[in-house]
């Protein structure tokens, strides 16, 4: 195209300066987790992995990723089911309200994440308390799933779009029942999209801080609540950092999967 | 698996049944997701609107059943809860902004200059820190804004020092934490536009400028503004950031969490949470029209 060449290097350093602003903050909380002054003074004088070694061994940070992980393994799998389930239905059938349930499916993550928060809240200390159920987990796992549906349902629902009903038909002129074809033949073409769409589901869920703080109750704490408990004490800084840290480096475990899911879709 | 095959069994009765009735189908695949998010949901939702018309008994803090616009009133009428809508409005606006003027070049860069190989590295690399994480990438620009940090150390040469902790420092890091969410839907609006359009803008004399300002900015518009409704949504209801980088400012979203939790006045905090809801309603009626929601 017909760019002027001023434009084009203009284009280019903008580029290279986006890029600049994104990741020299992540970089820097990489350097001062092997920063040995406590404050973080900048640039670093001296370089130690001690915080890394008290940040292993550090309890409360080991039970934190543990809930974090039951967490979010649990609303992924309640969100996989529900998430499977509507996009069946509104791919596959004409009924009144069809087009409300993208909209409905949507809105936990539209509106406000404290919206959501008190209002679950609420209805949990009212409906669940006479019952002798108390914020806990399962609280936090049912919070997390009504915000997570949305991306197995969006996953899945293109997926089936993509698919038809070819398949499936051909599946019951072979005699394969209901269940059969499911199991055989509509499950394994929908795999894919349910990695792609739980991945982005876990991420969610481990990532939630406004949610998790009105769902759980005093004892339990995710990953995110320990760092925000601790981001303000400035003795727990460097274990804070080096947590931090770990999240940086491992945020690539999860672009390194997609990538070979979207590679798997496109051999098919 | 041997129930299945037998042709007698109950679950291949129950598989003949469902296949018989499209509608048993429909009604067994719709019953839960349904009564997750409209009974539990959006019951907890209706429930948390009427309450924001009760109020709290001032001695024992108990919650009055009782109809009462007194609430709305309050928000109506004192002073402080219209400045910190408008200080959250302006933080949402500004954000926006800065985001959309970031991601358009880099957008544009990443669709339409660089190789196809590039695109998918730069692709990767602009998403991967989506990933990392919203308190880590806050928790990043705490450092970056403190005291002793990396700004002040970069400024310190020329004279000035780091901006701290306070409003500033709030937008820098919302700006941070959503432009992915801005750069994606506009490249993906760029990729759709035909290069042979720009081509023929060129050949017909116009220059690079008037190219932008009369081919691609009107086609990629509804792509700003589904990037939009990101970082403004986000930002409105964010009270995390403002506490990590914002020293003593107040948005929105820590009137109402500090009337959930020290003040104990959940009618109220109700009523304030109405706010951006109400906003976010307003905001998404007007960009409606502009073909942004296809573009999410």
């Amino acid at each position: 195209m017909t760019l002027s060449r001023g434009a084009r290097v203009a284009l280019r350093v903008a580029m290279i300066v986006g890029l600049a602003v994104i990741y020299v903050p992540l970089l820097v909380v990489l350097i001062n987790s092997f920063n040995a002054d406590k404050t973080f003074g900048w640039p670093p004088t001296h370089l130690t992995g001690e915080w890394w070694t008290r940040a292993w061994e550090n309890g409360g940070v080991r039970s934190a990723l543990w809930t974090s992980v039951k967490a979010g393994v649990g609303a992924t799998a309640v969100a996989c089911v529900l998430g499977t389930m509507a996009a069946f239905a509104v791919q596959r059938y004409r009924f009144f309200g069809r087009e409300t349930v993208s909209l409905l499916v949507i809105l936990p993550i539209a509106l406000p994440g404290i919206v959501t928060g008190i209002a679950l809240n609420n209805a949990f200390r009212t409906v669940l308390s006479p019952f002798g159920i108390q914020l806990g987990l399962f609280t936090v796992i049912v919070g997390h799933a009504t915000f997570c549906i949305v991306t197995i349902y969006n996953n899945v629902l293109a997926r089936l779009r993509r698919l038809g009903t070819n398949v499936e038909e051909a599946s019951a002129d072979l005699g394969a029942d209901t269940f059969q074809t499911f199991r055989y033949v509509t499950f394994p073409l929908l795999r894919s999209a349910l990695l792609a769409g739980g991945l982005l589901s876990f991420a969610l869920s481990f990532d939630e801080i406004i949610v998790t703080t009105f769902t759980a109750g005093a004892g339990v704490q995710t990953l995110p609540i320990w760092i925000f408990d601790n981001l303000f004490r400035p003795n727990q800084a460097p274990i804070v950092n080096v947590v931090a840290a770990a999240l940086i480096v491992l945020s690539v475990v999860p672009v390194y999967i997609a990538q070979r899911i979207s590679g798997d879709t496109r051999a098919i | 698996m041997a129930s299945t095959t037998s042709p007698g069994g109950p679950v291949r009765r129950l598989a003949g049944l469902l296949h018989r009735r499209p509608s048993i189908r429909l009604a067994g695949l719709l019953s839960v997701p349904l009564l997750w998010l409209v009974v539990a949901y959006l019951g907890s939702l209706a429930a948390l609107f009427v309450t924001a018309f009760w109020t709290t008994n001032e001695f024992t803090g108990d919650v009055v059943k009782v109809f009462d616009l007194g609430n709305f009133q309050d928000l109506v009428n004192e002073s402080v809860y219209r400045t910190i809508t408008l200080r959250s409005v302006g933080v949402a606006v500004a954000v926006t902004v800065i985001d959309s003027l970031i991601a358009f070049p880099m957008a544009f860069y990443m669709a339409k200059i660089a190789s196809p190989r590039a695109q998918r590295w730069l692709v990767i690399s602009v998403l991967t820190p989506l990933w990392a994480g919203y308190l880590v990438k806050a928790y990043a620009w705490r450092i970056m804004f403190s005291g002793s940090g990396v700004l002040d150390w970069f400024l310190r040469p020329v004279g000035g020092h780091g901006p701290g902790y306070g409003l500033p420092a709030t937008i820098v890091t919302l700006a941070y934490l959503w432009l992915p969410y801005m750069i994606i839907p506009v490249y993906a609006g760029l990729e759709r536009l035909p290069n042979s359009m720009l081509d023929a803008a060129g050949d017909l004399g116009a220059k690079s400028f008037r190219t932008f300002r009369t081919v691609v900015w009107p086609i990629t518009f509804p792509a700003v503004v589904a990037g939009s409704i990101f970082t403004f949504s986000l930002s409105l209801g964010d009270y995390i950031a403002v506490r990590i980088v914002g020293g003593r400012s107040q948005l929105i979203g820590n009137v109402v969490y500090d009337n959930v939790g020290t003040a104990n006045n959940l009618p109220f905090a109700a009523a304030v949470a109405t706010v951006p809801v109400a906003i976010m309603v307003i905001y998404l009626l007007a960009v409606r029209r502009t073909g942004a929601l296809e573009n999410l």
